[in-house]
């Protein structure tokens, strides 16, 4: 790798002197307001890919007045190209716990719950017994609170967060409809914090840290660093922490094999952004904002094929409750089958680019709402390759 | 408690409602109708159609008017460039994936999805149909209901119905995204789960992918066949819903017009399932009194209360899928249906010189249940099938139309005697808590020989749409052969729809309620609310027919079962007593255990 890439080390860093759990044990005996300021002020927005400011969602569901309230960790997941809370989940566990901890704290939660991608049961075991430890730490040190693990079954759509909680009540992981949001009524119908692997071991180490040090990486719009999950055309895929706001092409020359011709920013309901672009594309949310997933395609790859993979992921994994997904999905795959078969004219896709984004408004959630970005910007960029 | 009013505009319009108030029915209030196909008054909101979104000035996302709550100053377009694009494409999208062979289908003219596509002058489809053969996904097994997924549009009113208002969820929602479809336990067919055969899913379907397995052509053919002899029945319930299938306003009676338009298609005789409502009536009133008598008087241990009703044969079924340990509870009465097909091909066949196996029982229903009923193996008692088909309301009023009757300009006329007088005891079966009353106006005179003592006879207490009632009266002043029941407490119940009656047995099973008569009917509202009444329903629409049943009951110049003339004449001419031993034969039945999937 290229050394112009700011790497750094916060998500995976293990200090010796101070623990997770002498993280939390300190945390919580400051006021839960000046935990939130801080978090507010670190600038930190989730890292699950929606980008929500987390101390505004700990601040609300704080304020919410209800004797029973949850935080939850979103483990689930399943986005194409994303593996980076695998290895967090692996390394460093206890950083996990510390900020579901940390948030219980601040918003007057009893229990936490990580809800566990059902595809991720080999990391089970592991996680289990590091977790009984660290619940028994908390019950050592009176810390009144206590995480469980909820196991997933498999569907992409359970990392939604609503339909993660129909999931973990035990019901068909479908999506609700929003309003209310889960910080009002979320699992169970109780205010809920629900929070990616990844922010919440951010919390915990800006809590260590001080939200200075997080502050000072990145840009304005995308404080502090990111972990991204390179995959593709790369000789060196994997996991990485990098400052977010960084210029796409620097990333191509840190992680490309010389001949990229584009990469997927945000897995397969992300953008796809094509060597011409590279300059102009910062990766951060002033840009294109993505979850981790960086996919890089060199010129071997037929873009057509790139995209009907993504389709059929989506036909797939669509909940099926909402019209514009269940079918607008379907029509989307079969549309390009059409239009490479020639059994539909060139001109079909601008009818399918119409219906995306009728898709982008009206699906029930953000699955169905998301499948134009890919679409459109494979479509956009590589229409040839549809076509013939 | 006073909401707080939110202040709004709807396309311009300012508008002021209770918090909590869906922008749909807001812009009812201001005569905006947005269109709604998966929305159902009788159910949950699902806001999955997306059918109903509307722009919220402001918003990235459009906002589904079924499932979004009004807020201070929202500015809400109702009909913009952006809705009316993503509307027509939703229904274009369901139309994709929709058999769209309207003119074959059942539900032709009756179909919301249809009415919608004509409403936006969907033409030549945009895009590529998605259609799975029918043929091959058509759920043919059961006698009432017939289920046909490449007409299904996923909105799961459906499961919905099945779940929320019936407790049964014999259909659910199966797979996700493409392959995502409404099904039963293991996709087996509809009559090897625990479907009641209650028909409230094809009130609520908006398409034709669930509708009543039709007998029309069959009928016709009776009709047609000059070697029959062919007699209708007509349960309480179809006189006050059947002018809502032929122009005539929801809650108007037309009894009168019924018999009329039956005699016309050429019925041979149309006669009154009323009548055995009345012979129900004393039938289960004597059983009930018999099975007092036997736990108060002789202390026998074998004599289980309380006692339950076996009109609805939803219940019935589901009773058997459900809490088999309760099937001794349940009256051993027929429902009317099948009491009457056991008499007309005995009793009255003889009287009028026709033989049973010449003779054709046609029943008018309110049910799809019936269907399944008249094909039971137990209900053969004349020693042939006593009732041959089961017409919905809905079918009659098809018959009627094919055959040129302009309804509206009928004359009234009367029913057939014998086996066509009744009272309006046994008018009222058709709303929930009528059964109960009509019993205790039959029993309670009985046991005092007094009326029962409330104004006009009508008993308030066991009426209305309250989904469980629960009433006590207590008897007094008896007559010296009744003297075992001096200053009891009569404890009953009623529940409609089958997830209170649920939740009532749970009552029962617990012991934590002691009643000696409970009246469930499966399906919402009772009878009149019955699977095979005209679409639509709604808590509105049933308040106005049982309203119309009401005021049917009081123009009754009898309103007490045991005082039916022709009741009282069957037993001296044929049966004898209540609970004799013809009535043993042709009148009652037994029930088996199923499985609970």
């Amino acid at each position: 790798m290229e050394n112009n890439l700011k790497k750094v080390d916060i998500i995976f860093e293990i200090d010796e002197k101070q623990s997770p759990l002498a993280i939390l044990e300190k945390t919580v005996k400051r006021p839960a307001d000046e935990i939130i300021l801080d978090l507010i002020d670190s600038g930190l927005k989730g890292r699950g890919g929606a980008g929500f400011p987390t101390g505004l969602k700990w601040k609300f569901t704080r304020n919410e007045d209800s004797e029973v309230k949850y935080v939850i960790c979103n483990a689930d997941e399943g986005e194409p190209g994303t593996f980076k809370d695998r290895e967090i989940i692996d390394r460093v566990p206890e950083k996990i716990f510390a900020g579901m901890a940390i948030c219980g704290f601040v918003i007057g939660a009893k229990e936490g719950y990580i809800y566990l991608r059902g595809e991720y049961n080999f990391l089970l075991k592991n996680l289990q017994k590091k977790l009984d430890e660290f619940n028994a730490g908390m019950k050592k040190t009176g810390i009144d609170f206590t995480i469980y693990i909820k196991s997933g079954s498999g569907a992409y759509v359970c990392g939604e967060e609503s339909a993660l909680f129909e999931s973990m009540e035990g019901k068909r992981g479908e999506p609700r409809n929003k309003p209310p949001y889960p910080t009002v009524a979320g699992y169970n119908s109780k205010p809920t914090v629900i929070n990616n692997v990844e922010t919440l071991v951010y919390t915990t180490m800006i809590c260590h840290m001080g939200p200075e040090r997080f502050k000072a990486l990145g840009t304005k719009d995308s404080r502090g660093s990111k972990v991204f999950s390179v995959s593709g055309d790369t000789p060196i895929s994997g996991i990485y922490e990098l400052e977010l706001g960084m210029p796409l092409n620097e990333f191509v020359d840190g992680f490309g094999d010389g001949d990229t011709k584009a990469v997927q920013v945000g897995g397969a309901s992300g953008h796809c952004v094509p060597r011409k672009k590279f300059n102009d594309t910062i990766i951060g949310f002033e840009g294109i904002p993505t979850g981790g997933s960086m996919m890089i395609f060199n010129s071997s790859r037929s873009m057509y094929n790139v995209l009907h993979d993504y389709l059929e992921f989506f036909t797939e994994e669509s909940c099926g409750q909402c019209t514009p997904c269940r079918v607008g999905c379907q029509q989307l795959l079969k549309g390009i089958e059409a239009v490479k078969r020639g059994e539909r004219p060139p001109a079909y896709l601008d009818d399918l680019k119409k219906l995306t984004a009728t898709m982008k408004i009206a699906a029930k959630c953000g699955l169905g709402q998301s499948v134009g970005n890919p679409f459109n910007s494979i479509i956009d960029n590589f229409r040839e390759e549809i076509i013939y | 408690m006073s909401k707080y009013l939110v202040n709004l505009k709807i396309n311009n319009m300012p508008i002021a409602v209770e918090e909590g108030t869906t922008i749909l029915e807001a812009a009812k209030k201001l005569n905006f109708r947005i269109p709604t196909l998966c929305n159902h008054p009788d159910l949950t909101v699902a806001g999955n159609c997306r059918v109903c979104v509307v722009e919220v000035k402001g918003a990235r996302l459009l906002a589904a008017a079924c499932a979004t709550p009004v807020s201070e100053g929202m500015e809400v377009l109702t009909n913009s460039e952006k809705v009316r694009i993503a509307r027509k494409h939703i229904v274009e999208l369901l139309l994709a994936e929709h058999n769209a062979d309207c003119t074959k289908c059942f539900k032709n003219g009756h179909c919301e999805l249809q009415d919608l596509s004509g409403e936006y002058r969907i033409g030549d489809h945009v895009f590529l149909d998605l259609v799975k053969p029918s043929s091959k996904i058509q759920d043919i097994s059961s006698p009432s209901i017939v289920k046909d997924d490449s007409k299904c549009i996923r909105c799961q009113r459906c499961v919905r119905t099945c779940t929320e208002l019936q407790g049964v969820s014999a259909l659910g929602v199966v797979n996700k995204g493409d392959h995502q479809r409404i099904s039963t336990f293991l996709n087996k067919p509809l009559h090897e789960v625990v479907c009641t055969n209650c028909g409230q899913c094809i009130n609520r379907c908006p398409t034709g992918a669930l509708t009543e397995r039709n007998y029309i052509e069959e009928v016709w053919n009776a009709l047609y066949n000059p070697s029959k002899f062919v007699v209708v029945q007509t349960a309480p319930a179809t006189r006050i819903a059947l002018g809502e299938d032929l122009g005539i306003q929801v809650g108007e009676r037309v009894t009168g017009k019924m018999v009329a338009a039956l005699k016309k298609l050429g019925f041979n005789k149309v006669l009154d399932t009323d009548f055995t409502a009345d012979l129900t009536i004393m039938e289960e009133g004597t059983e009930l009194l018999t099975r007092l008598k036997k736990a108060l008087v002789d202390k026998d241990e074998k004599v289980v209360l309380p006692m339950m009703t076996s009109c609805s044969p939803g219940w019935i079924k589901f009773q058997e899928h459900m809490y088999p340990e309760l099937l001794d509870n349940l009256s051993t009465c027929k429902s009317p249906q099948q009491m009457f097909g056991a008499v007309a091909k005995t009793y009255y066949a003889d009287k009028i010189n026709i033989k049973a196996q010449d003779m054709i029982v046609v029943s008018i229903m309110p049910c799809v249940a019936k269907k399944f009923e008249c094909e039971r193996p137990e209900m053969r008692d004349s020693g042939y099938q006593d009732v041959d088909y089961v017409l919905t309301t809905r079918e009659l009023a098809m018959m009627i139309k094919q055959a040129g009757i302009d309804f509206d300009k009928l004359e009234d006329e009367h029913y057939d005697s014998i086996l066509g007088e009744s009272t309006g005891a046994a008018v009222i079966f058709g709303a929930t808590g009528g059964v109960m009353e009509a019993a205790l106006r039959t029993a309670y005179e009985i046991v005092t020989g007094r009326e029962v003592p409330f104004t006009n006879l009508n008993i308030k207490p066991v009426r209305g749409m309250e989904g469980i009632k629960e009433a006590s009266i207590k008897i007094k002043s008896v007559k010296p052969e009744w003297s075992f029941l001096e200053g009891v407490e009569l404890n009953v119940a009623i529940a409609h729809g089958l997830a209170n009656a649920r939740k009532l047995m749970e009552k029962v099973r617990s012991g934590e309620a002691s009643y000696h008569f409970i009246e469930i009917m499966g399906c919402p509202g009772g009878c009149l609310g019955g699977g095979g009444q005209p679409i639509p329903t709604s808590p509105e629409i049933r308040k106005k027919r049982a309203e119309a049943i009401y005021s049917e009951d009081l123009e009754m110049v009898i309103r007490k079962s045991h005082e039916n003339p022709e009741v009282a004449e069957i037993y001296r001419e044929f049966l004898g007593e209540p609970l004799g031993h013809k009535s043993h034969d042709l009148l009652h039945t037994h029930y088996k255990v199923r499985k609970r999937y």
